[in-house]
């Protein structure tokens, strides 16, 4: 009996016979006040003790931002005018989300697997409880994607990822100006037949630099001083365009 | 050239922002509004995030009315005792305001009422103007000298004071009401107040225009600098280089403003601001009329 359930086990888990190493161009990103978006190069190979085994092989690159709650309105015409009525929130929503693929996403990734590894858009957004009056909770999350799309916050690339000889692959994110700081997690995925057979993972920290970091820990440690900072600016900039008008009148 | 903003956490175009400081500039020096009214609309347009939009024009504010005031006082067009009674009505109507705005936001729909507040102050005191100017332009033209009202309910009312930049001596009562009703405004919607508080002084108070520009702008300084101290104090929402971009514009382009206000005529002035306000006016209101083309917006969680 015992036997016979190891055996099963066995045959559940078989030794992994592919694996993954993979590298990242950069897992720093600087921001800077001339910061106007990067590109990350991903590239690896397939580790493999056996032959290459049957099925074809799929390749998933995702890069995932800083998750922050949020709030999806939508506005609803009342009298005459267009008001902001039903809300939902939103408990888990990256702030960016991009997904490179090698091949068409059905060919690559099947439903079960998408599930398990929450590897599309929609796996990664997470919204526990739409309020009792609202019965269209997932239009909220459809246009939560759609906005973030156009702000290609959000990307789905098809065919991004180069794979050649079933071993090496590489693929570049391109990630936009208006990024947020925090740790970004870059995720691997090797498919056959739409399962996930193997799996890396790595953190990319962006964060700010320089000038940026001073005055964003500033203003959140120190904010009398930052505002009053703000202020002298301002008092300095009007003295000084004024005093410099007169000269320049005289 | 881009540049990334620390707070905004959005990269913009620097020269965009020195070209709309310096145009919101020049209006400010002309016509003794502090330009909020118009900046940040249009901080909202180019994707700054509306709370930054709303601190940092603040700060801006204090710059282009700072460097503006400069200009006046040398020309003596600046009331100073009128504008401290301004002052302390305008202090007790911000904290007023904030207490009101609160109250508004424990409600909801706070984003509606401060719409609605722009579209209605903006649509009357616009309109206002417009009818007024256009009616004494065309009374000169006729050769009727303008009438000016000489004894209203206001000098009936007791604490006298002279002002003796303005040539009036009347109660302190409507000067220090209006600054509270400007106070509690600029806390609701945003602004420095001066489209409100021009045509106040012009029409309640009976002060002469060239005076009413410069003293709205003395005490505009101090009510944005109160505002801005708020916002950084409790909302970390003062971007300090977005600030920076657009005062550089902002007070190079009210130098410029306040040396054409001198070369225009008082109507031709008032018209100006009144097509101005009334094109603002137009723009939200059609905004919360027709249907967006996206009904759906992302906001943060909690407000």
């Amino acid at each position: 009996m015992i036997r016979a359930l190891i055996f099963l086990l066995a045959l559940a888990l078989p030794a992994k016979a592919e694996d993954l190493v993979a590298g990242l161009s950069q897992n720093r990103i600087a921001i800077s006040s001339s910061f106007d978006g990067s590109e990350i190069l991903i590239f690896g190979a397939v580790k493999r003790q056996a032959p290459i085994p049957e099925g074809q092989l799929g390749m998933i690159v995702t890069v995932e931002g800083p998750q922050r709650p949020l709030t999806v309105r939508r506005k609803d015409k009342q009298a005459i005018i267009w008001v902001n009525s039903a809300a939902v929130e939103i408990d888990h929503a990256p702030s960016f989300y991009a997904v490179n693929t090698s091949g068409p996403l059905d060919d690559v990734l099947s439903n079960t697997s998408d599930l398990r590894h929450r590897i599309t858009v929609r796996q990664a957004i997470r919204s526990v409880g739409a309020p009792m009056d609202v019965q269209d909770a997932s239009a909220f999350t459809d246009a939560l994607v759609r906005i973030r799309e156009r702000q290609e916050l959000y990307q789905l690339n098809i065919g991004a990822v180069e794979v050649s000889d079933q071993t090496l692959f590489k693929t570049r994110v391109e990630l936009p100006a208006n990024l947020v700081e925090g740790d970004y997690t870059s995720r691997i995925f090797l498919t056959r037949e739409g399962a996930v057979v193997a799996e890396y993972a790595a953190t990319i920290d962006v964060a700010k630099v320089g000038l940026e970091r001073f005055l964003y820990t500033l203003a959140h440690e120190n904010a009398l001083i930052y505002g009053l900072m703000s202020l002298a600016i301002a008092i300095a900039a009007g003295w000084g365009a004024s005093a410099m008008f007169r000269y320049l009148q005289s | 050239m881009q540049i990334y903003l620390p707070i905004a956490e959005v990269s913009v175009n620097a020269f965009l922002l020195l070209g709309l400081g310096g145009l919101v500039g020049v209006l400010s020096g002309m016509f003794g509004v502090g330009g909020g009214f118009l900046m940040t609309p249009l901080l909202f347009f180019i994707g700054i995030p509306p709370a930054v939009a709303v601190a940092t024009e603040a700060n801006q504010i204090v710059a282009s009315s700072f460097s503006a005031v400069l200009a006046h006082l040398r020309r003596k067009t600046v009331d100073l005792r009128m504008g401290t009674v301004l002052l302390v009505g305008g202090l007790i109507g911000s904290a007023l305001g904030v207490w009101v705005f609160n109250i508004l936001r424990s409600m909801g729909q706070v984003d509606l009422l401060v719409k609605l507040s722009y579209v209605i102050f903006l649509g009357a005191i616009g309109g206002l103007m417009f009818i007024e100017s256009l009616n004494t332009i065309r009374n000169t033209r006729k050769g009727k000298a303008p009438k000016r009202k000489h004894h209203t309910w206001i000098h009936a009312l007791p604490f006298k004071m002279k002002f003796r930049t303005s040539g009036l001596y009347i109660s302190v009562i409507p000067p220090a009401l209006v600054g509270v009703f400007v106070g509690v405004l600029s806390a609701i919607m945003g602004v420095g107040g001066g489209f409100i508080m021009v045509p106040a002084m012009i029409y309640l108070l009976g002060m002469p225009t060239k005076v009413v520009v410069g003293t709205s702008l003395f005490q505009i300084i101090f009510v944005t600098a109160f505002t801005t101290l708020l916002h950084a104090t409790t909302n970390y929402t003062v971007d300090m280089i977005l600030a920076v971009l657009l005062l550089v514009g902002g007070v190079v382009g009210a130098q410029v403003g306040a040396r054409i206000g001198v070369y225009l005529k008082a109507e031709q002035l008032r018209i100006l601001l009144a097509v101005m306000v009334l094109l603002v006016c137009g723009k939200l209101a059609l905004d919360l009329l027709i249907e967006p083309a996206e009904l759906y917006s992302i906001g943060t969680a909690g407000h």
